[in-house]
């Protein structure tokens, strides 16, 4: 039987456990390296959420201030990140840059959680064949990459950084939708939502109590990770010039204004370029290790 | 020696020994069984027959040897050489341990691709011979079929014939009727025998005694890693010697309890209750019973009797298609469920799965509240009444704080027997409330369910596939087959002089006397 022994000695991962399971502490990150990974995800992150609330504290050049003779110079003590092609500070541009990103990020993610967590709660307490037509709806839209249906809804609304935010948030809905409503159902059957509608409490309450709190648990989850993505699709629609106009500092814009002195001047671009990605595996490494805590208390 | 002989074993954890100086020799045609509560280091053992313990485990022993190799320091290699070849392994659950994309027949032969040079259609051959011997109807065209084609007894023999297949000296099975309805069971364990006393060795791991005593020669009682008693299986159970055999054997004897007798009034009437479902026909069918206050009924049955619907038409989750319930002087179901909202705190469910009763994110003292606000408990006095409900089921209120993943299985049923009573309900149904549970906390359980019974006259509806709980608490039982009774009677009437062939079937399977009949 050793074949059969070894398959039955192997986790989901494939790795051999020996008939016993290891144990895993509880949540958070694992291993060293993993949890030196949060911390420093956790220390990029408010840093970046210090330059958009106080971005003076970060530097003392004003981000719009003009100074051409010192035009592209390279990256130096004075001008860390280089200057650009009318003399800007890039440094200065990259931390007034992070509100707009960060307001952007924040707000679509955050908007498009509830506007999700509400419709998918609807949708999976809904009928059964209500709630499967519905979804049929959504997975249509899911169909579409999330960045493709932002384009669109700003080629209807025209190019701003308004439109931009309410684009981003409409396109990350349907995401949110499907994993609010599958949860839903899956409580829906719980047996202790159905011990708490045994003890005659109403249908509603039961749903407030024991089914809403759960699911926005999950949904809160998925949206850490979603701002990331919010903030990439938003600094790239501004690259396309769909965003914010010049002077502001959005650093989807700075990379776009970059992008043809990349020969000369590469730091124009690629500051803003790994600040956006800085962040945005920030997020990622955070929103990861949310879930495994929220994954842990679950079980 | 042929056989199996180890001496000495020890596993260490960490700091902890969790196999404790095992000693035990198994010959070919004899039958051990390894008996012990959930925790006592009966699979650690096993493992360590199998060379599969794990990584940081330190095993030590004074010799390990089967079928005449000794394999005390043996490395992975030689193990595996052993392993499915000299020494199989039959393991608890066959629907886990197939592979659901194989057919049976390639699943049986792998073992031989590994240990033998045999042909492909002499492997064949040896997998269908396996198949028969392993007693599987049909097995020509089952060597076709894949594991969700086959019920859980099937699944369970062919996993037994991917053992035979090799021709091993010794055969391990853990568990290996343990997910199995009592019938099944019986003959699975006549199998077992049959293999036996063909000539072929097998450890047997259980925690179900009734199996042990019905195919072991001998039976060794492990506790706390350590084998404490162990003996001829007539002898451990007719005069245990070691106080845990004792606290075995006395949690398993099936003893209608004697209770008073005594009528109040009828609670909760089901008259002609049937049920329907699309594609699994009638699931109960023309059920009447009547529920008296202070009084136990225990429903009996094996898994698709229908037990579980029952309770749920009882419970009103579900419309009977024909036949009513009443609660009390109340037309129950089928009812609106608007009428029937304000008495729904007057029946209450207790679950197999204690902790299906609590909001994994909430506390069990807030579970607990929620209950009680229920049962007309007003907000102010809920925390007090929390410590009052922990206590009457002997659970310390400090773990009102806890969660239920922080509970053992055992204070999770307290916990949530408590939170049914929090509602104060006239009828308390319990879905095989203790058959997650060890034999010995069973017994706790339900003397708690007793006592509660005398204190507060609730009237409890038992359902178990498991006769030793019915005789322990109920008054009166139902037997149910296939949605219909088939026996009904004072529950000592109906241990003592069973009158339908399907009851004395269930009675012979629970009973530890070797010699009782199997049903046929």
């Amino acid at each position: 039987m050793s074949a059969r022994g070894m398959e039955l000695a192997r986790d989901s991962r494939g790795t051999p456990r020996r008939g016993m399971r290891r144990t895993q502490p509880r949540g958070g990150a694992r291993t060293l390296p993993a949890r030196m990974g949060l911390v420093l995800a956790s220390v990029v992150l408010l840093v970046i959420m210090g330059m958009a609330i106080a971005p003076a504290l970060f530097t003392g050049f004003d981000p719009l201030a003009t100074n051409l003779p010192a035009a592209l110079s390279p990256p130096s003590i004075e001008h860390p990140f280089g200057t650009d092609q009318t003399g800007r500070d890039v440094y200065a541009r990259v931390v007034y840059g992070a509100r707009s990103s960060m307001a952007i990020g924040i707000g679509a993610a955050g908007g498009a959680a509830l506007a999700g967590l509400l419709l998918g709660i609807l949708v999976g307490l809904a009928p059964r064949p209500v709630g499967t037509a519905a979804m049929r709806g959504v997975d249509v839209v899911l169909a579409f990459p999330e960045f493709l249906l932002a384009l669109v809804v700003v080629a209807i609304l025209g190019p701003g950084a308004f439109t931009i935010a309410l684009a981003v948030t409409l396109a990350a809905i349907p995401v949110y939708i499907r994993l609010a409503r599958a949860h839903t159902v899956t409580l829906r059957q719980a047996e202790h939502v159905e011990s708490a509608m045994l003890l005659g409490i109403p249908r509603a309450i039961v749903v407030a109590r024991h089914v809403v709190p759960a699911v926005a648990g999950s949904v809160s989850v998925l949206a850490t990770i979603g701002v990331g993505s919010a903030i990439i699709a938003s600094a790239g629609l501004s690259f396309l010039g769909l965003g914010p106009t010049e002077p502001t500092p959005e650093w989807g814009l700075m990379m776009s204004g970059g992008r043809n002195v990349l020969g000369q001047a590469w730091w124009i671009a690629v500051f803003p370029g790994l600040t956006v990605m800085a962040t945005v595996i920030s997020l990622s490494v955070l929103g990861r290790a949310l879930r495994r805590r929220a994954e842990g208390r679950a079980t | 020696m042929s056989g199996i002989d180890v001496r000495g074993l020890r596993v260490v954890i960490g700091e902890r020994t969790v196999v404790d100086d095992v000693s035990l020799r198994v010959a070919p045609g004899e039958c051990l069984a390894i008996v012990g509560e959930s925790g006592a280091g009966k699979s650690m053992i096993a493992h360590a027959l199998l060379g599969l313990t794990p990584d940081v485990a330190t095993v030590t022993a004074r010799r390990i040897s089967v079928d005449g190799i000794e394999l005390r320091d043996a490395d992975e290699a030689a193990w595996r050489a052993v392993r499915g070849a000299r020494i199989a392994l039959v393991s608890q659950d066959a629907l886990v341990s197939l592979d659901p994309f194989r057919r049976i027949g390639r699943e049986i032969e792998e073992p031989l691709e590994i240990h033998s040079r045999a042909s492909a259609p002499d492997r064949k051959r040896l997998a269908q011979a396996a198949l028969e011997s392993a007693a599987m109807p049909d097995a020509a065209s089952r060597m076709r079929a894949y594991p969700h084609e086959l019920s859980g007894g099937l699944r369970q023999r062919a996993l037994i014939a991917s053992a035979l297949v090799t021709a091993p000296a010794l055969i391990i099975a853990d568990e290996p009727t343990t997910a199995l309805d009592a019938t099944v069971q019986q003959r699975i364990l006549q199998l077992l025998r049959s293999i036996v006393d063909a000539g072929t060795g097998l450890v047997i791991i259980t925690h179900d005694l009734a199996a042990a005593a019905h195919l072991a020669d001998r039976i060794a009682v492990v506790q706390a890693g350590a084998i404490v008693e162990c003996g001829p299986a007539a002898r451990m159970l007719a005069a245990p010697q070691h106080a845990h055999t004792r606290e075995l054997v006395d949690a398993w004897r099936v003893r209608p309890a004697n209770r008073p007798e005594r009528v109040d009034a009828p609670v909760l009437v089901a008259e002609g209750l049937t049920k329907t479902f699309a594609g699994a026909g009638r699931v109960v069918d023309d059920v009447s019973l009547t529920l008296h206050r202070g009084a136990t009924l225990g429903v009996a049955g094996e898994s698709g009797s229908g037990k579980t619907t029952l309770a749920r038409l009882l419970m009103g989750i579900e419309t009977p298609d024909a036949g009513a319930v009443r609660l009390g002087e109340m037309r129950w179901n089928p009812a609106p469920e608007s009428a029937r909202r304000p008495a729904r705190r007057r029946i209450q469910l207790v679950h197999q799965n204690p902790r299906a009763a609590f909001d994994p994110r909430w506390s069990i003292g807030r579970s607990i509240a929620e209950a009680l606000g229920a049962g007309g408990v007003p907000r102010r006095d809920r925390a007090a009444a929390v410590t009052r409900a922990l206590e009457q089921v002997e659970l310390d209120p400090a773990l009102a704080r806890r969660r239920p993943g922080q509970l053992s299985g055992g204070q999770r049923q307290r916990a949530a027997i408590a939170r049914a009573l929090a509602a104060r309900p006239d009828v308390l149904v319990l879905d095989e409330p203790v058959s997650a549970l060890d034999a010995s906390v069973q017994v706790t359980i339900l003397a708690l369910l007793e006592r509660l019974q005398r204190e507060t006259g609730v009237a409890m509806l038992l359902i178990s596939h498991d006769l030793r709980v019915l005789a322990a608490v109920a008054d009166d039982v139902l037997v149910m087959r296939e949605g219909r009774v088939v026996e009904a009677g004072a529950t000592a009437r109906v241990f003592a002089e069973p009158r339908h062939p399907f009851t004395r079937a269930l009675l012979d399977a629970a009973s530890l006397d070797a010699d009782a009949p199997g049903p046929g």
